[in-house]
């Protein structure tokens, strides 16, 4: 394979605007952060039920991409595939960013986000939770080592070790994230292991998708810019990864489709649920998985740039959906304290939460977004992170 | 714990330790079965030598009345012990410097079939106690203790029971919480330090009972035996600064003064306890009790 020559961005006025742009939702993010923590959460469509609302869909879905953003590097030096070798750097600085503004919206979205020290600094270690922080913590030092291999001179024989450490380390905390949920024992969305392996498989699809659209957008159209191969590869990879996601999904409903005791909350997920049995059908299932399906699989064997970055905008929203089902159609089912009976009270036992959220936490979620793709951009202008092409090889002169 | 409460509580606690509910509205219609006793032998000394015909009916109907009261104040006075047990502080103040102990497992045992439907005394009386309160916001008030009423969808029967932190032997909200601040106590009393709670709720996740809930609003005019924060999770606290004082919980005081005795606070380790003797002697059920959280509060009659 010929040598691959990397270079910083060279900035331009679509840089410059998109940073701007960035950098605006970021501080409207901001503002939403300090108007909800100076008013409490009484501002938030979140209440005593739905604890979780629309900051922690976005800062999950920060998180699960961060692991799978990771997945170009990991083929490249872990499994030895050449071709993908040259997107390794910007696959690592992307994980990077990600996950720290998700974990940023994490913090922002606190009770006491002024007390961070506090969960920094005092651990409970029967808690996923903690665990999770060393995991976020390990998966940044090891990230950032991992891009130092690929960058550094006479650095590139650990690449491959620091490779291997990171995919492992990449499947660890994904596997925390979802146990945050798989280990709730006492409602009746969670509580099932199926749920790590699944965070695991949506991060690689979402990942992916997040990496390819933001590849997409580096490089424009030009001569540069990911060849047909290079892009049915991405593409199929993708179409697998969404293969995966939809196989542990149908585990996991027809596992609790089996239990009785789940029966009424797989019915408030898939037949009754109103707006979260929408997001369901119509947007994790449908448009989140068969339409890229079928625009991978479907028609011309060569993806064209177009039909692939559809199909990966489609993987994002069907991730977010899925996010949002997990996390707020689990909690606005009601808890079941007595099975088979049905309770009231002035604490809303028994009823469905209906969950709407508000402008802040929507604001302080896309701020998140906007955070990791300002840490991206500035990381790809300062550094050597983009390959000069990444057309096929054999167009290549 | 301010000092009117123990000034106020001694008298009532005299009578309670008597073996009456001290308050005369449990059905033991005295401050104190000794009252039963004074009656029945304060007649003693009449007898049928008066004349006439309305002397020997007063007596009749004295001897009635001495007869009737004899045969039942025994069981007026058994049941009037049983009832006011409940409120009947069982525990013995803890000394500023002692140690919590895992000797004791502070519990409650709440009996269904008394808890009257549409009654909320509990709710106020640890509202009042903690100081949290309706704001207007139903959804995101907190709500320490609320009465839930359980209806059996295939032939109508109605419970209504009181609902609060079962104070769990394997709390999951202590599993979770990456902080350590929720944590349970040595005498089982499962709380949460304010000072490093940071607020990520997952607690509230976790617990089955949904007994948590979390301060969405800036506070006022807190009580300083029962400090709460903006952005914190808090719950019942089993007043755990009644208990430390060898007080019962508000709630079961409350209970108890309403004349219902649904509510029984007492040392579920203790074998010879009022509360461990019930439990040994009636059906008593743990809500959620296939999670294997081993709640402290039990429930009698559902």
């Amino acid at each position: 394979m010929a040598r691959v020559v990397y270079r910083e961005h060279e900035g331009g006025n679509r840089f410059w605007m998109a940073l701007a742009g960035f950098g605006a939702l970021i501080a409207a993010g901001l503002a939403s952060a300090y108007y909800m923590e100076h008013n409490g959460h009484v501002v938030t469509g979140m209440d005593n039920q739905v604890v979780w609302g629309l900051p922690h869909v976005f800062a999950v879905f920060l998180i699960v991409a961060a692991s799978g953003a990771l997945n170009v590097a990991s083929v490249s030096s872990v499994f030895g595939r050449e071709v993908y070798k040259p997107m390794a750097r910007l696959s690592a600085l992307l994980a990077l960013a990600l996950l720290a503004s998700g974990l940023i919206v994490l913090v922002l979205d606190l009770g006491r986000p002024e007390r961070l020290i506090v969960a920094m600094t005092t651990y409970n270690f029967s808690s996923i939770f903690a665990w999770n922080i060393f995991l976020y913590t390990g998966f940044m030092v090891i990230v950032g080592a991992y891009l130092l291999t690929m960058m550094g001179t006479g650095l590139d024989q650990y690449s491959k070790p620091m490779g291997l450490a990171a995919f492992i380390w990449r499947l660890a905390l994904t596997t925390g994230t979802g146990s945050i949920f798989g280990w709730l024992i006492g409602r009746e969305a969670y509580d099932a292991a199926v749920l790590a392996p699944l965070f695991v498989a949506i991060s690689l699809a979402v990942g992916l998708a997040v990496f390819l659209l933001v590849v997409m957008a580096l490089f424009g159209t030009g001569p540069n810019a990911p060849g047909p191969e290079l892009r049915t590869r991405l593409g199929r990879l993708l179409g697998i990864f969404i293969g995966a996601v939809l196989y542990f999904t149908i585990v996991q409903h027809l596992t609790n489709l089996y239990a009785a005791e789940h029966k009424s909350i797989e019915r408030f997920i898939l037949w009754d649920g109103g707006v979260i049995t929408r997001v369901f059908w119509q947007g994790q299932i449908f448009l989140g998985a068969i339409v890229p399906l079928a625009m991978i699989f479907l028609g011309p064997k060569i993806l064209s740039r177009g039909r692939l970055a559809l199909a990966a905008a489609f993987v994002i929203l069907g991730g977010l959906a899925q996010l949002y089902v997990i996390i707020i159609g689990g909690q606005s089912a009601p808890l079941v304290l007595f099975p088979g009976m049905i309770e009231t009270s002035s604490f809303f036992d028994g009823s469905t939460t209906i969950y709407v959220p508000t402008l802040p936490e929507f604001l302080l979620g896309l701020g998140g977004v906007a955070l990791a793709l300002t840490i991206t951009l500035i990381g790809v202008r300062v550094l050597r992170i983009l390959p000069t092409t990444l057309a096929d090889a054999e167009t290549q002169t | 714990m301010r000092m009117e409460d123990f000034i106020a509580d001694a008298p009532k606690a005299d009578a309670q330790r008597a073996g009456g509910c001290g308050t005369g509205t449990c059905g033991c219609k005295s401050a104190s079965p000794r009252d039963d006793r004074a009656a029945a032998l304060a007649i003693e000394g009449d007898t049928p030598n008066s004349t006439g015909v309305d002397a020997a009916r007063r007596w009749f109907l004295k001897s009635a009345s001495a007869f009737t009261t004899l045969a039942l104040a025994p069981g007026v006075t058994l049941m009037a012990y049983a009832e006011s047990t409940p409120a009947a502080a069982q525990t013995k103040a803890r000394a500023p410097n002692e140690i919590v102990s895992s000797k004791n497992r502070w519990g409650l045992l709440i009996d269904t079939t008394k808890c009257a439907d549409g009654c909320t005394g509990c709710v106020s009386a640890c509202s009042k106690e903690n100081g949290w309160k309706d704001t207007g916001h139903p959804r995101t008030d907190a709500q320490w203790i609320r009465k839930v009423t359980v209806k059996n969808p295939k032939n109508g029967a109605t419970t209504s029971l009181p609902m609060m932190c079962q104070h769990c032997a394997e709390p999951p909200c202590v599993d979770v919480c990456p902080t350590g601040a929720s944590f349970k106590r040595a005498d089982g009393i499962v709380l949460v330090d304010k000072h490093i709670c940071i607020g990520c709720r997952y607690c509230m996740m976790a617990c089955p009972y949904k007994a948590r809930s979390f301060v969405h609003e800036p506070l006022e005019d807190q009580k300083a035996h029962a400090p709460r924060g903006k952005g914190t999770v808090e719950s019942c606290t089993l007043c755990v600064h009644r208990v430390d004082a060898g007080g019962t919980p508000a709630c079961v005081e409350a209970c108890t003064a309403a004349g219902h005795g649904a509510m029984m606070f007492g040392d579920l380790n203790d074998p010879a306890s009022e509360i461990s003797k019930r439990i040994a002697t009636y059906a008593t059920r743990q809500i959620r009790a296939d999670l294997g959280l081993d709640p402290g509060v039990r429930y009698q009659g559902i």
